[in-house]
């Protein structure tokens, strides 16, 4: 289980530009669970990632998994329990190093980067298992340089890469936003495939009111700091894509977009 | 004739040797992407010390460990500046640098002869049980050979281990370093560690060979590894049998034989650093170009 309690975040502190975006924001994520969550620009979704990871520090409040306060650690010390997918498919490869590279680094998550052979062959059948579920051929391309395939692929690639050792969380940082359609369609069926095979609790920032609406069991509209609207269960499975693009329009509306 | 060979020999002697310096900026400038002028004092740093342990009577061999350790500790002080201090990568470069040429100065004064009755790597241990009937000259050959070749096959053992596909991973992409729940500041840091330490056992075997410290011996020294690593992996670029180690050790004969021929053709010593900056900035204007090439191809 994951919990936000009375977080606060101030950008540019002491600053002209100081601007605060979240003031006692409360968040409860039950494991098991696959949030969409959608907003505009600017509401706090990407920022709320960020502060779950501990990419960007906090003013008050406290970010608890499993009941454990983690607001203390690193952000390298909580991608223990956490795997990420970015927005940018280059962010979740090494594009100078092979696929078969690539998994091993992937793979040695969790444990000690010791003076060990780096590349395990007895292990390369498994990683070619793995990549074969996303139907991409991506298995047949153990010795290619990431940085040879296309977006798509990488981004295929970056998220069995996430998902290859057990994590609790997956977050997922817009990460269809920078595929054309039918590669974000894909991507999108294979990231239900993973949760649903791996069991995953999972957190999916998105643009697309589609893929909130199709995918996870449960939606998070946001805005301004605050969560406008909250789904779940069978109320979820009854959402249309109509209804929330009324409240989004609603509340672009009232911020003169 | 034979004055002409002899010349070609220890041409390439200073190759290999420098070859230890180049693997170093290999390490920092190509897989780092980290501007490491800390260089520049390393250098030294590993001539004094090797310089002050011979005179005072220390096994050559043992003098090449302990440069190995003190350059290992400036790599260490670099990598702490940026890494826990936050200081930018060239600037904490610059800092360590310039403090080492004071550490330099009091570990060995401005300038420290080792005397011809003082043994050598050249001129003790194993190279005399083997070659001890050749010329100084070919000894020195065949150490500057041997240490280039165990280091870059140490080298390119170490960066397929675990932690050297880490150090490979960081200067690719540091964020997933991150996800993959290691610091990567650690991984920099062990990178800057082990790239000093080379540069410094390079300083502590040129201390070696001309029997000599000066304090600014490590002028430009970070010109030239970064020369030697340019040339080797824009040579090398579509080979890719090549190991990365192997096409940095080739530059780094390729940049001295450049430097002794413009020698050998009356350049005045004065003139020495500007040639080099000039050769220096043909190679990386040269390297773009066929990279551009490459790219519109």
């Amino acid at each position: 289980m994951l919990e936000l309690k009375q977080i606060r975040k101030v950008y540019n502190p002491g600053t002209v530009t100081e601007m605060c975006l979240f003031d006692n924001f409360n968040l409860t994520v039950n494991d098991g669970e696959f949030v969409s969550i959608v907003g505009s620009n600017g509401s706090g979704k990407t920022s709320m990632l960020n502060i779950i990871c501990g990419s960007i520090p906090i003013e008050g409040g406290q970010v608890l998994i499993g009941g454990k306060d983690i607001s203390k650690m690193k952000d390298f010390q909580r991608y223990r329990s956490i795997g990420r997918v970015y927005q940018n498919p280059s962010m979740g490869t090494c594009p100078n190093l092979t696929m078969l590279e690539n998994m091993s680094l992937a793979d040695n998550k969790g444990k000690r980067f010791g003076l060990g052979f780096g590349v395990n062959k007895a292990r390369e059948s498994y990683y070619k298992e793995q990549l074969s579920i996303l139907g991409l051929g991506l298995e047949d391309k153990m010795d290619v340089k990431l940085g040879a395939l296309s977006g798509g692929q990488r981004q295929a690639a970056a998220l069995i890469m996430s998902t290859l050792t057990p994590i609790e969380f997956l977050i997922l940082d817009e990460h269809t936003a920078a595929l054309d359609p039918k590669t974000a369609e894909v991507i999108m069926e294979l990231t239900h495939k993973v949760v649903e095979e791996k069991k995953l609790t999972a957190m999916m920032v998105t643009h697309n009111l589609r893929y909130a609406v199709e995918y996870g069991t449960r939606l998070i509209m946001m805005d301004k700091g605050g969560i406008v609207m909250d789904k779940g269960g069978m109320e979820k499975e009854h959402t249309k894509v109509e209804d929330i693009l009324d409240v989004f329009t609603s509340i672009s509306i009232e911020c003169g977009n | 004739m034979n004055a002409m060979f002899e010349l070609c020999i220890s041409t390439l002697t200073q190759g290999f040797i420098y070859a230890l310096l180049s693997y170093g900026v290999y390490i920092t400038y190509k897989i780092l992407d980290f501007p490491d002028l800390t260089v520049d004092g390393s250098f030294p740093l590993g001539a004094a010390v090797g310089a002050l342990l011979l005179v005072n009577g220390t096994n050559p061999y043992l003098t090449l460990l302990a440069a190995l350790a003190v350059g290992a500790v400036a790599g260490f002080v670099t990598g702490f500046i940026h890494v826990k201090l936050g200081v930018r990568d060239l600037l904490a470069g610059i800092i360590t640098m310039t403090g080492l040429f004071s550490i330099n100065l009091q570990i060995a004064g401005s300038n420290l002869a080792v005397e011809r009755s003082i043994d050598t790597i050249f001129t003790s241990g194993p190279i005399m049980a083997v070659m001890g009937n050749s010329s100084l000259i070919y000894r020195k050959f065949v150490v500057a050979l041997v240490l280039a070749i165990v280091v870059k096959l140490v080298l390119d053992w170490y960066l397929k281990t675990k932690n050297g596909l880490l150090l490979r991973a960081v200067g690719d992409n540091a964020t997933l370093v991150t996800t993959l729940a290691k610091d990567k500041g650690t991984v920099k840091i062990i990178g800057l560690v082990i790239a000093n330490a080379l540069v410094s056992l390079c300083g502590a075997v040129v201390c070696q060979e001309q029997r000599s410290f000066f304090s600014t011996m490590g002028t430009g020294q970070v010109v030239f590894g970064l020369a030697a690593v340019i040339i080797g992996t824009t040579l090398f670029r579509k080979m890719s049998v090549v190991k990365a180690t192997t096409a940095v050790m080739i530059g780094s004969i390729f940049y001295k034989v450049c430097i002794q021929v413009a020698i050998s053709l009356g350049l005045p010593s004065n003139l020495m650093k500007l040639a080099t900056a000039v050769l220096f900035l043909l190679i990386l204007v040269l390297g773009n170009k066929r990279k551009g090439g490459a790219e519109h191809a």
